[in-house]
């Protein structure tokens, strides 16, 4: 049998689809294509509420407060506004590329969502490699992101794909990185068995892996202090300088999204996904999901933004190194004490994380980054 | 291993056209900016978008009349510029001002120099790309000193307060109490303002030796105020040169180590808690009597020519006028501080990235209409 029929035979999620699940395997899908569809589009909402009225409230301000009770409608006044603009294509744009480039960097983020747990199996595939899958996945958008600096034709948008693709190559690493940490201590890649065996969350057993990966995954989803992609101060709006109307909203999506999705795998893998007491499984989820998000708006709404070789530098020398020794001593520990209760690591690892990030703050320096000209 | 050269890659840099109309560009300021990857090779300022004929329109009107278009100078902080231009006709036609008069000029004066400083700090820090947040807690310092001087003349941005020989009209009763209470605020504010970005790992990492302006340089291009305070230059025209009652208050003038954009912004910090310094000892002294000399609206200065420099905010700020003995005069040049202070500006960017261009501009602190008068 040719390799393409047994792809088509017996689909890869079929196999781990949840036995009891009634109607099959199509049915499943179905369902749970809406529900990622239609979760995406409504945490983004909620998401950019939160970012606007919580950042209006640090910065002194009310944040908008007129489009329904207490502004609750601004996400969808937002939305229809960027709709209805016109579309602009420039005249050196690449037409193809730039029109292709919003769909190309949207998708890979809602393909995130396949393998993350709303609550005990429930997801569209438990894939036994779901944490490698999402690695893969959310790479993708990068090539969006450098489509949209290269079909707009423009330098700014150029610029800006330029240290997109420079960011996540760097920061790529250091998080898979981190990942292996909880994945040798959970002795899995599927995420909901992740979940499942967090007794305790991996934010207690994996401090300083929780630190990295949150560092490596602002930076690869561009979010502030590393939103140099962007960086309206410096290249107006970075790789969609030139976008408007739906095109436009799209990329707005995406950067909510990855956001969003960012902070669902943050929540599985460290803060013990959908599991907690008194409340819903699915409303622990979201909650925790939330509160992970409400932390990435308030590091943009209180910190500058790094450099390019700044940004490079903190991935080499900083998350890279501790990244690595964080997942020398995690192996250490689970091969030499196979038996012993996870409460023993949650305090020797938060120690040694601790120690670590203090020595490295000392000796690692950013460089000066002038070059003679 | 193989370098570029074996390789045989060829790169070229390539122009980046910044502004004038940019984020960053604090109005139609306008760099060529050649690069080479992110690389600044060179930039070629062209000033000239907001250039509204002032100096020439200044002929046409009466000396009074002339005082509104200085207002729309460095609209940023008008007093000064009235301040400036008041002296210098002053000069001209041997006017005295009485001591109140003398008293709410530098009250007047000093406030605006904390106002130009707020919204030099901020948006130097919005520049780096704190997006905002220390920029409106700045903002709200800025708008009570507004407000102050709303209480006295009516006016929130171009006050037009000060007239040949005075003030339009006296101070109300309760300003010097409003005044009173409103410098412990600012110093409160300020202490903690400082104390949260003083210690700013981010900000201390793209300030910190970028842009050095090294203090022969700022002596050959003229700069002054505080970029140069920053490069070490001990120059404060109201110790050097006391003009109107400078030389009754104490205060000290801040100078920094080696002229980077920290210390620049440093500089700025420590002239805020200077300036609250000479208010407080202004608001002890003020005496009773006229707010202004009897000189009526149309005044015949004798032939002769005169000049008249303040330290402005931003710096030396110089008006000449030449009179005819005619009701307006003859020629009025100004020594506009920004115009000035942007010529160094290509020396210290090359070599620097595109994102420490914006912060470096930003530290300079200009006011495009100054530039182009």
């Amino acid at each position: 049998m040719a390799i393409a029929d047994v792809a088509l035979s017996t689909p890869l999620a079929m196999q781990v689809t949840p036995a009891d699940w009634p109607g099959g395997y199509w049915w499943h899908w179905l369902f749970f294509t809406i529900v990622i569809i239609a979760f995406v589009l409504v945490m983004v909402m909620g998401a950019i509420y939160i970012e606007r009225r919580g950042m209006g409230r640090m910065q002194n301000r009310l944040g908008p407060n007129r489009t329904g009770p207490f502004g609750l409608f601004q996400p969808v006044a937002d939305a229809l506004k960027v709709l209805l603009k016109e579309n602009i294509v420039p005249t050196t744009a690449d037409k193809i590329v730039h029109w292709l480039a919003p769909v190309v960097a949207f998708t890979p983020v809602l393909l995130i969502f396949a393998v993350i747990p709303f609550q005990n199996g429930a997801l569209l595939a438990d894939l036994n490699i779901g944490i490698l899958y999402i690695v893969a996945v959310s790479s993708i958008s990068t090539v969006g992101v450098f489509m949209a600096g290269w079909g707009s034709g423009n330098k700014y948008s150029l610029l800006g794909a330029m240290r997109d693709i420079a960011a996540v190559v760097s920061y790529e690493i250091p998080l898979v990185l981190a990942i292996i940490g909880v994945v040798i201590v959970s002795g899995s890649l599927s995420l909901n068995q992740i979940v499942n065996a967090q007794d305790i969350p991996y934010i207690l057993v994996q401090p300083l892996g929780f630190l990295l990966f949150f560092i490596a995954a602002c930076a690869e989803i561009n979010r502030s202090p590393f939103d140099l992609t962007e960086a309206d101060s410096e290249l107006t709006a970075g790789f969609h300088t030139e976008y408007s109307g739906m095109k436009f909203a799209m990329f707005y999506l995406v950067e909510y999204a990855e956001a969003i999705a960012m902070s669902a795998v943050i929540t599985t893998l460290f803060l013990s996904g959908w599991r907690g007491p008194l409340l819903p499984p699915w409303l622990w989820f979201i909650l925790k999901t939330l509160v992970v998000f409400f932390v990435m708006v308030w590091t943009r709404t209180v910190l500058p933004r790094v450099r390019i070789d700044q940004l490079m530098g903190l991935a080499w020398k900083f998350v890279f190194p501790l990244a690595l020794i964080n997942l020398f001593v995690t192996a250490a520990e689970v091969i030499i004490w196979p038996d012993v209760s996870q409460w023993y690591f949650v305090i020797a690892n938060i120690v040694i994380g601790a120690v670590l990030v203090f020595l490295w703050s000392r000796i690692y320096k950013p460089g000066l980054g002038r070059i003679e000209v | 291993m193989t370098t570029t050269q074996e390789l045989s890659l060829i790169t070229e840099s390539f122009v980046l056209n910044m502004g004038p109309a940019h984020p960053s560009t604090h109005g139609v300021f306008r760099m060529r900016a050649t690069l080479d990857g992110e690389v600044i090779v060179d930039i070629e300022p062209i000033f000239g978008y907001l250039h509204r004929g002032i100096e020439k329109l200044m002929e046409e009107r009466t000396y009074t009349g002339c005082i509104p278009l200085t207002d729309r100078l460095d609209y940023v902080n008008a007093m000064n510029n009235n301040f400036a231009y008041c002296l210098a006709v002053e000069k001209l036609a041997g006017v005295k001002v009485p001591e109140r008069g003398e008293y709410i000029r530098v009250i007047t004066a000093e406030l605006q120099r904390i106002g130009n400083h707020c919204l030099a700090i901020g948006a130097m820090l919005n520049d780096a790309g704190a997006l905002g947040t220390p920029f409106f807690y700045l903002w709200r310092q800025r708008e009570k000193i507004y407000d102050l001087l709303e209480m006295l003349c009516g006016q929130r941005l171009m006050q037009n307060y000060m007239r040949i020989g005075g003030m339009s009209q006296d101070m109300p009763d309760e300003f010097l109490p409003a005044l009173a209470k409103f410098i412990p605020q600012l110093d409160s504010f300020m202490n903690e303002f400082d104390f949260f970005l003083k210690q700013n790992e981010i900000l201390y990492a793209r300030a910190k030796k970028v842009g050095i302006l090294p203090k022969d340089v700022a002596i050959n291009c003229s700069i002054s105020g505080p970029v140069a305070r920053a490069s070490g230059i001990k120059r404060d025209l109201r110790k050097d040169d006391p003009y109107s009652i400078y030389d009754r208050f104490k205060f000290d003038i801040p100078t920094g180590e080696i002229g980077d954009c920290y210390d620049r912004y440093r500089v700025r910090i420590e002239e805020m808690r200077q300036s609250t310094r000479i208010l407080e000892q202004a608001i002890k002294q003020v005496p009773g009597g006229p707010f202004r000399a009897d000189v009526p609206q149309v005044i015949r200065p004798p032939v002769g020519e005169a000049y008249a420099h303040v330290e402005g905010p931003k710096g030396e700020l110089g008006f000449y006028v030449v009179s005819d003995n005619s009701i307006a005069p003859y020629r009025c040049h100004i020594r506009s501080t920004s115009l000035i202070n942007l010529t160094a500006l290509r020396q210290m960017v090359r070599g620097w990235k595109v994102a420490d261009l914006i912060i470096i501009f930003g530290s300079i602190d200009i006011t495009m209409g100054e530039v182009d008068r």
